[in-house]
């Protein structure tokens, strides 16, 4: 790919691009040869011949997408529109909190404190695909809240694309630093309009200073040609808590790389996770979480539920240095196999060097329980509600997690639409 | 009101049930006992409509209409009710919640519009106090880490919210204590009009000194031996079931 005319020579990020593109250049795309993309194939995907940057500029209505937004209560909105960003579908601010976009702050003065500071400190520099986002990415959010903020009203990140283009890739680049005792409420939701087949290579990077509280929802619900590549990393200061929830309910092929990395103490990492795919879908969350300082806590959980011939992956790491003393860390993937022809791939792994921890792992996979759904019926549910109401409370853990109601009854109305029932679940 | 005749089923290729005939009339009481193993559990979930049982033979009327091919929803919409022996945990469904999914649904399959909010924590009040359930009980998920006993009472709490036409209790006495089976039994009686019937099923008698029944049935290996009044029940529990099978066998 003849990318390099495209990179800006004055940049002061000319070298950081480069040697990132270096990196690319030598891995490429990863491949099922690699442990980590066993079962993950990117190759059906890359056939297809994308276009980088897109030729025209694109307009959509509000109207057009209103239901994508949580348009019941105000929000900041950062929205881009096949990678650009469209700033009379924006609601950005500036006042004490940055919200705004990442093009700008990488080329005013300004911000070059906090893009120096922060910029590709924390995403893994060896990791082929965040290097290709890192070499030519110029366009995402761009969030600071400084010491002792609390964002007045949740911030939403969209990424629509159009589907002008044959096809198209898209590489975002979210920057979200929280400064100390600030807390945050962020939602991320990528949707393809059109049904002209989509990669979006995204990265983003968190940084909780000290007693931050991130809250971070990924709304993952794209249509069958859209594909999603998510790398994000956290970076936690001593008793910040970082909540990143995934809810994966469509796509053609989505990849979640989520890494926690811990630098201090008495801090905790959540990770939740709620996957309901169906058709050939598939849906792969590779997690990490690094524990370096003593007395911190994780928690993941990930629920699952797949029907016909779609599957998923969840490959949860733990690693716990030797200073890592008096970590609590937990891990759950529970998973519901409603077909023969789904699968799921679940694979835990505790690399553990301190010895005084408490860690544990549990994978799950079962189907839904037949003596449950009798008595239901028996009760008057019908077997199709029934079935729906015990895949519903099978994610309830996570679902009770939302801290945004709005938000809460939105995920709630998906998986009722998913589940293709009319029930006001409201457990 | 329920009228079941020559009634056979199996599972797999083992015959269970050998020709069951019963009559129940509206305002009655029936109970069914008999040893472990007779058949008295496959009867009341064939009853509901459990799909693992195979009806060979027979058929089920419920007010003159046959009932046996219908799914088990559609029978508890037309007012059959099963208390389970075991009944099913659900964690993350709270028993307020499932007891308003399961109203809503009959109502719908019913026609009626859902039950107003106000009007359904009424009845659940009025209901849980005749059961004698304590308010935080019905914000639990159901059945999750309840006693034997809660458990039961439940499920007699769930009736007594579906007010169903017949009400079948698959040994409702097991795992009660005396108070939790006074309760349960007090419950049962005080839903007990002329216009409904109930089906016991127990293996003691120590239930139907609570619940009274009008008739009391034998079942052993699959068909009903021995039919009588509340009088056969005191028989049975003082000499046990091996008299009924000699005067079979002579």
């Amino acid at each position: 790919m003849a990318f390099e005319e495209r990179i800006d020579v004055h940049s002061e990020l000319y070298d950081v691009r480069t040697s990132a593109l270096k990196n690319f250049e030598i891995k490429g795309f990863p491949t099922k040869k690699e442990e980590a993309w066993k079962y993950t194939s990117l190759n059906g995907i890359l056939k297809n011949d994308f276009s980088v940057f897109p030729k025209t500029e694109n307009n959509i209505q509000y109207s057009d997408v209103k239901k994508y937004f949580l348009h019941e209560i105000d929000t900041y909105k950062l929205v881009f529109i096949d990678g650009v960003f469209s700033s009379h579908l924006s609601s950005t601010t500036h006042e004490g909190i940055d919200v705004c976009l990442m093009s700008s702050a990488l080329n005013k003065p300004k911000y070059k404190m906090v893009i120096d500071a922060y910029f590709n400190q924390i995403a893994n520099k060896d990791e082929s695909l965040t290097s290709l986002n890192t070499a030519f990415a110029n366009e995402g959010a761009y969030i600071n809240i400084p010491k002792s903020k609390v964002a007045d009203k949740p911030i939403e990140i969209m990424f629509f694309s159009t589907g002008s283009e044959a096809s198209l890739l898209v590489q975002p680049r979210n920057l979200v630093v929280v400064g100390e005792n600030s807390h945050v409420q962020i939602i991320e939701r990528h949707q393809s309009l059109n049904s002209n087949p989509v990669l979006t290579n995204s990265v983003t990077e968190i940084f909780a200073q000290k007693r931050a509280v991130v809250d971070y929802y990924k709304i993952q619900n794209d249509n069958l040609e859209a594909n999603l590549i998510d790398n994000t990393y956290v970076s936690q200061q001593q008793e910040s808590h970082v909540a990143v929830q995934t809810f994966s309910f469509g796509g053609n092929l989505i990849r979640n790389n989520l890494n926690f990395y811990h630098f201090g103490e008495r801090l905790t990492s959540t990770l939740n996770g709620i996957t309901i795919i169906g058709d050939k879908q598939h849906v792969d969350h590779h997690t990490l979480v690094h524990h370096a300082s003593p007395n911190c806590e994780s928690f993941q959980d990930y629920k699952g539920i797949f029907s016909d011939r779609s599957t998923g992956v969840f490959n949860g790491k733990v690693f716990v240095e030797k200073d890592a003393q008096k970590t609590n860390a937990f891990q759950k993937s529970n998973n519901i196999l409603l077909s023969d022809k789904a699968t799921i791939n679940a694979k835990p792994q505790l690399e553990i060097f301190a010895d005084d921890v408490k860690c544990s792992h549990g994978c799950t996979v079962g189907q839904l329980d037949e003596t449950a759904l009798f008595y239901m019926q028996q009760r008057g549910i019908p077997k199709k509600e029934a079935k729906a109401l015990l895949m519903y409370a099978f994610s309830n853990a996570v679902i009770e997690n939302i801290k945004i109601p709005e938000l809460k009854k939105r995920i709630t109305t998906i998986i009722a639409d998913k589940l293709g029932v009319k029930i006001g679940f409201d457990l | 009101m329920l009228s079941i005749k020559n009634l056979q089923a199996s599972i797999g290729d083992k015959e269970i049930l050998k020709g069951i005939n019963l009559e129940i009339k509206a305002g009655e009481v029936h109970a069914i006992m008999g040893p472990n193993g007779a058949g008295k559990s496959t009867l009341s979930s064939i009853i509901a409509g459990n799909e693992n049982y195979e009806v060979t033979a027979g058929e089920i009327l419920l007010e003159n209409e046959d009932i046996s091919e219908l799914s088990p929803e559609e029978r508890a919409h037309k007012g059959v009710f099963l208390s389970f022996q075991y009944p099913v945990e659900i964690p993350g469904v709270s028993v307020t919640n499932f007891m308003r999914t399961s109203i809503n649904e009959t109502r719908k399959a019913k026609g009626l519009e859902e039950m107003p909010a106000n009007e359904m924590l009424k009845l659940i009040r009025e209901k849980s106090e005749l059961l004698e359930i304590d308010r935080k009980f019905l914000s639990r998920s159901l059945n999750e880490g309840f006693s034997g006993g809660e458990k039961k009472r439940n499920e007699i709490f769930q009736m007594a919210m579906l007010e169903p036409k017949i009400a079948i209790l698959d040994e409702t006495d097991s795992g009660l204590d005396i108070d939790a089976l006074r309760i349960v039994a007090n419950g049962v009686n005080k839903l007990k009009t002329k216009n409904n019937a109930v089906l016991v099923i127990t293996h003691y008698q120590r239930l139907l000194d609570y619940i009274i029944p009008d008739f009391v049935h034998v079942l052993m290996d699959g068909k009903i031996v021995k039919s009588g009044g509340a009088e056969l029940a005191h028989l049975l529990e003082e000499k046990g079931y091996d008299w009924i099978k000699q005067e079979q066998e002579a």
